[in-house]
């Protein structure tokens, strides 16, 4: 009637005035036999799907960085320890800092400069700080930068390694007063992994959820084209060819929805990326977590984006959407003979 | 080969659920005790008042329906212990029209007619040139792509009849073929069913037309209110007999002769089609 192949059907006038666009009309048809299109087109399901999206990307971004941060809480902070050596003996305080750096575990020792030390009490004492030196003589300060091992024993049982870390480092310099930033850097650890843990169990229940919303779709799907698919089971389709059809439609609905969802991601992480790196700017001088941001705070790098939940969330979408469809229709295909 | 044994239906009677075959709530049985048998290349008529359970017979022979007791033997395969696996192989062995027609509405003529080769995995290049001859022959070559809402009743039914008949099945189950066809074209299509079943394979029409029993004599299956009827013995089994002597039941006797000139020339045509695709 509107395209008769000119091979097959040369007779007829109107083939010769078919039009490409006409011409890709039948082919297009027969690739969806059961008019899926339509029926499995609403909206919704890539819309429901996209904010899914969203939720997972972000909840799998901050599980991410409370996962980083734990990291470099622990290879940062967890590795620093403070030692006060009393005024009167700051005579000593060279010697002491040679003994403590030979100690196996001891990575560094650094004097702090008193005049950093003055800096920092200024905000306090305002400028009478400076002729306060013989009012209240500030103690001298050495930091300690432990070895990784000694480290990670710190982080695994603060409370006990603490203690034996300070009667170590008392022993190798009698008079001196430790402390080690390890029993909060734990804590801080312990919430980091809880935080974690949150992220995951947000991502599985959105997954589900993303799951049930595929699946109310292709039941209505399968509602809608019930006779189409009565007739192509009649013809002898197999179940594995009527759910693929369901399959690939709800598949890619369902990706399309997790590209919008982790494209609408994008801007967010980017305002808290942001919003991170500036506070990290404005408080750092020089010891700053993420040298790269306090760097550059202003220069936000697109690498430092969290690419691979961005990139794994439309994936998983699409498994989603794929898995429940295959399931949905295989299921209810099991009532027919 | 069709053999039913002791058959009885019952819709929705197996618990298993709200499945498209098993709609309703608990009905009286829709057929009852079927017991015959139908040979291979046999040719049988299914007659009986409406409501008397010949779709459901039919459904039961095109495998999308199991039957509630009893066993169903299709082409050699017992329907109630065969995987669904080898179901869906076996209904494409078998070609079904439709009272309803029951074309896809999503796709053209032609694609309705190529779908069950698409199934079957066949070749464009075979498949393209197989489904315009036979659509050329139902005399539907300018429609091939028009959508079955853009067709009348009786194009409707000719895209039907085609696409039960594309594949070549071994069993072919019409029902009320003629339903929508004027005098000629039903001749066209007893012609058709004819012939295919002069090249070997078996046939079941369900029918009221009189006028084609009395073109084609052949056994009779008559049902009513869901058991078979008539003469006991020789009804049920009409096709055991291999020489096809009428049932008791048909109607009176043929005239005399072969299908008239306009039946045979397309009967002629469609066993070319069948060598040519061969």
């Amino acid at each position: 009637m509107r395209d008769p192949d000119p091979v097959t059907a040369p007779a007829a006038p109107a083939a010769r005035r078919a039009t490409p666009w006409r011409r890709r009309r039948g082919p297009r048809r027969s690739r969806d036999p059961l008019g899926l299109r339509r029926a499995l087109a609403d909206r919704l399901l890539p819309g429901l799907v996209a904010a899914m999206a969203l939720l997972a990307t972000l909840a799998a971004a901050g599980g991410d960085a409370a996962a980083g941060l734990a990291a470099r809480w622990q290879a940062g902070a967890a590795a620093a320890v403070t030692v006060q050596l009393p005024p009167a003996r700051a005579d000593a305080a060279e010697t002491v800092r040679a003994a403590l750096a030979a100690l196996p575990d001891v990575a560094a020792a650094r004097v702090v400069d008193p005049a950093r030390l003055q800096a920092l009490l200024r905000p306090w004492l305002g400028e009478a700080a400076a002729g306060m030196q013989t009012v209240l003589p500030l103690p001298v300060l050495i930091e300690l930068h432990l070895t990784p091992e000694a480290a990670a024993r710190l982080a695994r049982a603060p409370a006990a390694e603490a203690a034996a870390l300070a009667e170590r480092l008392g022993t190798a310099a009698p008079g001196i007063e430790v402390e080690a930033h390890g029993l909060w850097v734990a804590r801080l650890a312990r919430l980091a992994a809880a935080v974690r843990g949150v992220a995951l169990a947000v991502l599985a229940l959105v997954a589900g959820v993303a799951a049930a919303a595929v699946g109310v779709a292709v039941r209505a799907g399968l509602a809608a084209r019930r006779d189409s698919v009565l007739v192509v089971h009649g013809l002898g389709a197999g179940d594995g060819w009527i759910a693929a059809q369901f399959a690939r439609r709800a598949a890619r609905l369902a990706a399309a929805g997790g590209l919008l969802g982790a494209a609408a991601a994008v801007p967010v992480l980017m305002l808290l990326r942001g919003l991170g790196a500036s506070l990290l700017a404005a408080d750092g001088d020089g010891d700053a977590a993420v040298p790269g941001l306090a760097a550059a705070p202003g220069m936000l790098a697109v690498a430092d984006l969290p690419w691979l939940p961005l990139l794994a969330v439309p994936a998983l979408a699409w498994a989603i959407g794929w898995t429940t469809a295959q399931i949905t229709v295989r299921r209810w295909l099991r009532t027919l003979p | 080969m069709l053999r039913f044994t002791g058959v009885g239906l019952r819709y929705g009677a197996p618990a298993r659920g709200s499945g498209p075959g098993f709609a309703g709530g608990a009905a009286p049985e829709t057929l009852r005790d079927l017991t015959f048998t139908l040979s291979e290349g046999s040719f049988t008529w299914l007659l009986g008042p409406s409501g008397a359970g010949k779709t459901s017979v039919l459904r039961l022979m095109q495998c999308v329906l199991r039957p509630t007791r009893g066993e169903v033997e299709v082409l050699g395969v017992a329907v109630s212990r065969a995987r669904r696996r080898d179901l869906a192989l076996l209904r494409r062995r078998i070609g079904a029209v439709h009272q309803d027609f029951r074309l896809l509405p999503h796709l053209s003529a032609f694609d309705n007619v190529a779908l069950p080769l698409r199934l079957a995995g066949r070749s464009e290049s075979v498949l393209r040139a197989e489904v315009a001859e036979l659509l050329a022959w139902v005399g539907l070559a300018g429609k091939q792509h028009a959508l079955p809402a853009e067709l009348s009743g009786g194009e409707q039914q000719r895209v039907a009849i085609a696409r039960a008949v594309i594949a070549r099945p071994a069993l072919l189950v019409a029902d009320e073929p003629t339903g929508n066809l004027d005098a000629a074209q039903a001749r066209r299509l007893l012609a058709l069913l004819i012939e295919l079943n002069r090249i070997g394979t078996t046939v079941v029409v369900a029918t009221h037309n009189e006028e084609l029993l009395l073109r084609h004599p052949a056994p009779v299956l008559r049902l009513e209110a869901g058991r078979l009827v008539g003469a006991a013995g020789a009804e049920p089994r009409p096709a055991e007999a291999p020489g096809g002597e009428p049932g008791r039941d048909a109607p009176a006797p043929a005239p005399a002769g072969a299908p008239p000139d306009d039946a045979r020339a397309p009967a002629a045509r469609v066993s070319g089609f069948r060598h040519a695709g061969a």
